[in-house]
């Protein structure tokens, strides 16, 4: 009796639960419902009264044929993984040895330097815009890949989320480490890094996520069409393109935050662990 | 191979200081077992060797060479950790190689992907692995080659961490307590095994353990070290029969030694519960002394109070462990129970409750100041009873 009528309000409240999160998860979802729909539906449809997800008559083919042929939509997203891959390179390059510093050696002022890295943390990249543009303006670095890629080359995120993940190594992994031959680099590379994997790889997918997508700096920074990156590429050929022409726009959005949804997914089993600093055993 | 020798080796982390002047001569081939309770700076003294950690001040030598300045890696020691550290995401067969991979192989050899096209790598490759096989082969996980760590027994880690540590022959091993993870069995068996090897290999070993019968039993010498002082480095026998100091004697031996308050008399004679014993020592009279006896150094003795018999009581409790058994009794005033060692057979007639004498043979009797170092005996009058190691008991 008694375990039936746990089992009962433990249903009760597990239907609750999972309709609120149901709820959520439509919230979030139905824009990329609406932009897939859209991208498959001729322009008159898009507007008509009443919505329906799939389209009655099939526009796809032209919609995604339009998005990559009437503008280069195939290089911006070649020039978002230059600009994104070369950043993650640069931040791991950075972060690592940095993280490996901060919380594995002892040195005077380590806690201090730590202290600014969390400041870091704090400053919104707005801040930093003006100074990073005239410097990048003085080196003569304008409207090239460097400038979209040197600002973000640091990530004081990074450099906090690994430090916090290689607290959890145990100590002994590196004084075995050093007993065996490697030097202070050998061990961030041949023994932190392959340790930390879930933690490198959802910084991956942050980092990825989060420069893929950045429009602010790239608009500031870059004129020419060649070197835009996607976000940037679509709102150019939103302008050109001009108005009506929503299917072509939704299919090129769609191209473009395909890579996004695969990168995750391969990543996910790795992320949740690198997310929840899971201790290495 | 090489000895170690530490010059007054001190450390300090923040205002508390651990170590406190060290020095210690261990001897090429030699296999020395520290031994102290948690927290002495075991394993603070360890790193200090390996390089791991500096000291204020003292030095290290292995070999002839003071190594106070080089680094870990140039010290040509190895050490297996409590923890075994190793790398989780190598497989066994990694593990064991990366020290080799580190010493014979170059900058450019070791690269990723390219390092294999290097010139002479291939060579270097296959005599590492030939070397790592030998080396797992000789400890029984040669079958584990392609595991990782996490799929393996505490004992074959345990092995793994003894093979890294071996295979690229060191001049000297130190190990912090490597068999404390394993259960009761295994330890007995791995403790065999590290004995047999040290023999194999002849080079310095240096072990750091909690547990005394490890001690007892693998070591030429143990050094016995409490709150950052080494109080006795002995051969373990010594340890265990002539402590210099009282907090030896109780750390060293199971069960406890046993303790009783007493005093040096006018005539230099240490009288406990005010008798005087046969035992004359050179101390200031009337100075207070602690009086250690070790439990299979008491003899149970039923009957009426003869020559040698130093102490009456009750028995509070028979403990019998199969090949001894442990009596403990009460000899009032004294409230701690004696513990007293004696043979099974000797043990059958007695009764909880019992009044007892127990004897010893005055020249096991150890005494000790009041700062806890050994009194010498200047005189102590011959066994009043046959006293073969606590087989005697008059019924
Ligand atoms: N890096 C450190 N910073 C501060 N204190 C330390 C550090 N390493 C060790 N200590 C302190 O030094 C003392 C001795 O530590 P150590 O690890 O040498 O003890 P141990 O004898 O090996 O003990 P156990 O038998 O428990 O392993 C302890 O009180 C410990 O807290
Ligand atoms: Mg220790």
């Amino acid at each position: 009796m008694r375990t039936r009528s746990i089992a009962a309000t433990g249903l009760g409240f597990q239907l609750f639960r999972h309709a609120l999160l149901g709820l959520g998860a439509f919230l979030m979802l139905a824009p990329f419902v609406i932009m897939i729909s859209v991208s498959l539906k001729p322009s008159g449809e898009i507007f008509a009264p009443e919505f329906t997800l799939l389209p009655k008559q099939w526009h796809a083919w032209q919609n995604y044929t339009d998005a990559f042929t009437k503008q280069p939509l195939a290089r911006y997203i070649l020039n978002g993984f230059i600009v994104t891959g070369s950043i993650f390179a640069c931040q791991l390059l950075t972060a690592l040895p940095c993280a490996y510093a901060l919380a594995k050696l002892r040195w005077r002022g380590r806690e201090t330097m730590f202290m600014l890295v969390l400041l870091g943390l704090l400053i919104p990249p707005q801040v930093t815009a003006i100074p990073l543009y005239i410097l990048l303006w003085q080196l003569g670095l304008l409207n090239t890949y460097a400038a979209i890629i040197l600002p973000s080359t640091i990530s004081v995120f990074g450099i906090f989320l690994m430090r916090q993940f290689f607290l959890t190594v145990p100590d002994d992994l590196i004084n075995a480490a050093r007993l065996d031959g490697l030097g202070e680099f050998a061990i961030v590379w041949r023994i932190m890094m392959p340790t930390a994997m879930p933690a490198v790889i959802a910084f991956g997918v942050l980092s990825l996520v989060w420069n893929w997508n950045e429009f602010f700096w790239p608009l500031i920074v870059v004129q020419s069409e060649h070197l835009a990156t996607p976000p940037l590429g679509v709102v150019f050929f939103a302008n050109a393109e001009a108005g009506t022409n929503y299917g072509p726009l939704m299919a090129a959005a769609t191209a473009i935050t395909a890579p996004l949804v695969i990168a995750f997914l391969a990543a996910q089993r790795w992320f949740i662990d690198g997310v929840t600093m899971t201790a290495v055993k | 191979m090489a000895g170690i020798s530490l010059r007054n080796i001190r450390k300090s982390f923040k205002d508390a200081q651990i170590l406190h002047g060290v020095s210690l001569d261990i001897a090429d081939g030699e296999f020395l077992t520290l031994v102290g309770p948690s927290g002495c700076g075991k394993t603070t003294l360890l790193r200090i060797i390996a390089g791991l950690e500096t000291q204020d001040s003292g030095d290290v030598f292995i070999g002839d060479r003071m190594v106070d300045d080089l680094p870990p890696k140039a010290r040509d020691v190895a050490m297996v950790f409590q923890s075994y550290a190793l790398y989780p995401y190598m497989t066994v067969a990694e593990n064991i190689a990366l020290p080799l991979e580190m010493r014979r192989l170059s900058t450019a050899q070791r690269l990723p992907l390219v390092g294999r096209f290097m010139p002479g790598a291939r060579t270097a490759r296959a005599g590492i692995d030939r070397d790592v096989k030998a080396v797992a082969e000789g400890l029984g996980i040669g079958h584990l080659a392609a595991r990782k760590p996490a799929q393996l027994s505490g004992g074959q880690r345990q092995r793994v961490a003894l093979a890294r540590a071996m295979v690229r022959r060191p001049k000297a091993f130190l190990m912090d307590e490597p068999l404390s993870n394993l259960d009761a069995k295994m330890r007995v068996q791995a403790r065999t095994e590290i004995s047999e090897l040290h023999r194999s290999l002849g080079a310095t070993f240096v072990y750091v353990t909690h547990d005394q019968a490890e001690a007892m039993t693998m070591s030429d010498r143990v050094a016995v070290m409490m709150g950052g002082h080494l109080l006795q480095v002995a051969p373990p026998q010594v340890i265990y029969d002539d402590p210099q100091d009282l907090a030896v004697a109780t750390f060293i031996g199971t069960p406890e030694i046993n303790t009783l308050p007493g005093r040096i008399g006018a005539d230099g004679r240490v009288e406990v519960i005010g008798t005087p014993w046969p035992v004359t020592v050179e101390g200031q009279p009337g100075a207070e002394v602690t009086v250690a006896i070790r439990p299979e150094a008491l003899m149970v003795t039923r009957g009426a109070a003869g020559d040698g018999i130093v102490l009456v009581g009750t028995i509070r409790h028979v403990e019998m462990l199969g090949a001894e058994t442990l009596v403990h009794v009460v000899a009032s005033p004294l409230t701690r129970p004696l513990v007293t060692r004696i043979e099974p057979s000797a043990a059958a007639a007695l009764r909880t409750g019992d009044p007892v004498a127990l004897s010893t043979d005055p020249r096991r009797v150890l005494v000790f100041g009041k700062d806890g170092k050994r009194i010498a005996v200047r005189q102590s009058a011959p066994p009043l009873v046959p006293a073969a190691r606590g087989e005697t008991v008059h019924v």
